[in-house]
């Protein structure tokens, strides 16, 4: 009895860690392909890619190891019918820039954190504008860009609360572990 | 799973974000080389959300329904108040019709008045703007059993259209009031002056001949003189409106330029003069 129940619970401990693996990215495509439905707000999507790009990077690195990330950013550039490529970039280079300070940054208050994403949405945004416009050979609307922005810094604080609740369940969870 | 020396892997990791970087803009010439294999991409992701969305907007359209029927039921107030001003009103209306109505039944008994036969028509559909001879004309599918002559009066939904010109035995032409050479005796309904509405190829045809003394008003109403025995009297026309330079232009009532359907009327009236005969108008028939 004792040496069937070993591999099982085992089994468990390893689906449980794959589980806790696998949330974030697969929680940030669920909500880009939610945010993508043509029902609610038009360019919601990047905005949401960046919130959670920039929380995992900054607060648990190992959540989204860049391979996932480049996949989240072809996602959206497929989602949002951008140039395909675009977002991809942005993300691979907000992630390395984020996993950059994220030692400064993860001691911050909140609204610290907040600027410097906000600072952070800027850079992603511009060089978004910028590379499509590139790409298109056709100068984007500057409203978009805008909206994006302001929906990104706006999106930052109800996901960053949401996220920090699942943080902490997550880090608990390990603890037990 | 590999295992790796410690420096190995830490090379690596860090070795992963230019590596990716890179192939993020290999992808980017990729997507601008081949952009049909980036179409087929997001096709297939957008077909396989599709059921996906399709359930999302159920809940999310039921909700919006019900926002706007209980917008409607605050509404209902302001809505059933104007509905009873409008009601009233209509009420008025309808009693002076009706008392109208007698009146003039009562005057018609005592001047002996003849009515008129009242006016068959048959209805064709528009097929081409035809060109040819007019510049204005447009060209009607008839069945061959419908009678069309050559001198009856088309009108749309609204007001006069024109006149038929040209009879085949599956197809007629209709001169329409915008050509050149139309010319159409009207009333300035205000005034009851006599007028000539002629056609200029443009959207608005002009006044001309109107007395001195009466000249049209804007937003006058016009409608055809039974003058010369072609139309009826009073068949709705359009409103005078003052030109560019003055000129008494009529907008008119019917809309020449998205015609898809014309009543043509027989009101047996004879003394059309067709275009192409060099002929004097007949006196017109006693009924």
């Amino acid at each position: 009895m004792k040496q069937g129940a070993h591999p099982l619970s085992e089994l468990l401990k390893h689906l449980d860690a794959w589980g806790r693996a696998a949330l974030p990215a697969t929680a940030t495509a669920l909500a880009m392909i939610l945010a993508a439905a043509p029902v609610g707000l038009p360019s919601a999507v990047p905005a949401l890619l960046l919130c959670c790009l920039f929380f995992w990077s900054v607060f648990r690195p190992a959540a989204l190891p860049p391979p996932l990330c480049g996949l989240l950013g072809l996602l959206q550039d497929l989602l949002v019918f951008a140039p395909v490529g675009t977002g991809v970039l942005i993300a691979l280079l907000m992630q390395g820039a984020a996993l950059r300070l994220r030692r400064v940054l993860a001691r911050q208050a909140f609204w610290t954190v907040w600027l410097a994403f906000a600072a952070f949405a800027l850079a992603a945004t511009l060089l978004g504008h910028g590379l499509q416009a590139v790409l298109t050979w056709r100068l984007p609307q500057a409203a978009a860009a805008v909206v994006q922005l302001l929906l990104a810094i706006g999106f930052y604080p109800p996901v960053a609360a949401l996220l920090t609740r699942l943080h902490r369940s997550m880090q608990r969870a390990e603890d037990l572990a | 799973m590999i295992r790796l020396s410690i420096p190995l892997r830490q090379a690596l990791s860090r070795l992963s974000l230019p590596v990716l970087i890179a192939a993020a803009l290999g992808i980017m010439l990729l997507g601008k080389a081949d952009t049909a294999m980036v179409e087929r991409g997001r096709m297939a992701l957008a077909d396989t959300l599709a059921p996906v969305y399709g359930l999302i907007t159920e809940p999310v359209s039921a909700v919006r329904g019900l926002l706007s029927e209980l917008a409607e039921w605050r509404d209902l107030r302001a809505e059933n108040a104007r509905l009873r001003d409008e009601n009233a009103r209509l009420h008025r209306w309808q009693a002076a019709a009706l008392s109208l109505g007698s009146e003039n039944a009562l005057l018609r008994r005592q001047l002996g008045f003849l009515p008129e036969a009242p006016a068959s028509f048959h209805t064709a559909r528009v097929v081409a703007d035809a060109g040819g001879t007019y510049a204005r004309a447009v060209l009607l599918a008839v069945p061959p059993d419908v009678p069309l002559r050559k001198g009856q009066v088309a009108l749309d939904e609204r007001g006069l259209a024109g006149r038929v010109t040209e009879v085949g035995s599956r197809s007629a032409r209709v001169l329409l009031v915008t050509d050149m050479n139309s010319r159409i005796p009207v009333v300035l309904e205000r005034s009851r002056a006599r007028a000539m509405l002629a056609g200029t190829n443009g959207r608005l045809p002009r006044l001309e001949h109107y007395p001195a003394d009466a000249p049209p008003q804007e937003g006058e109403r016009v409608v055809t003189s039974a003058e010369a025995g072609v139309f009826p009297a009073g068949l709705p026309v359009g409103v005078v409106r003052r030109g560019a330079n003055g000129t008494p232009e009529v907008e008119l009532f019917a809309r020449l330029d998205r015609l898809d359907m014309l009543r043509i009327f027989e009101f047996g009236l004879s003394g059309i003069l067709p275009p192409e005969a060099v002929a004097r108008p007949e006196p017109r028939a006693r009924r």
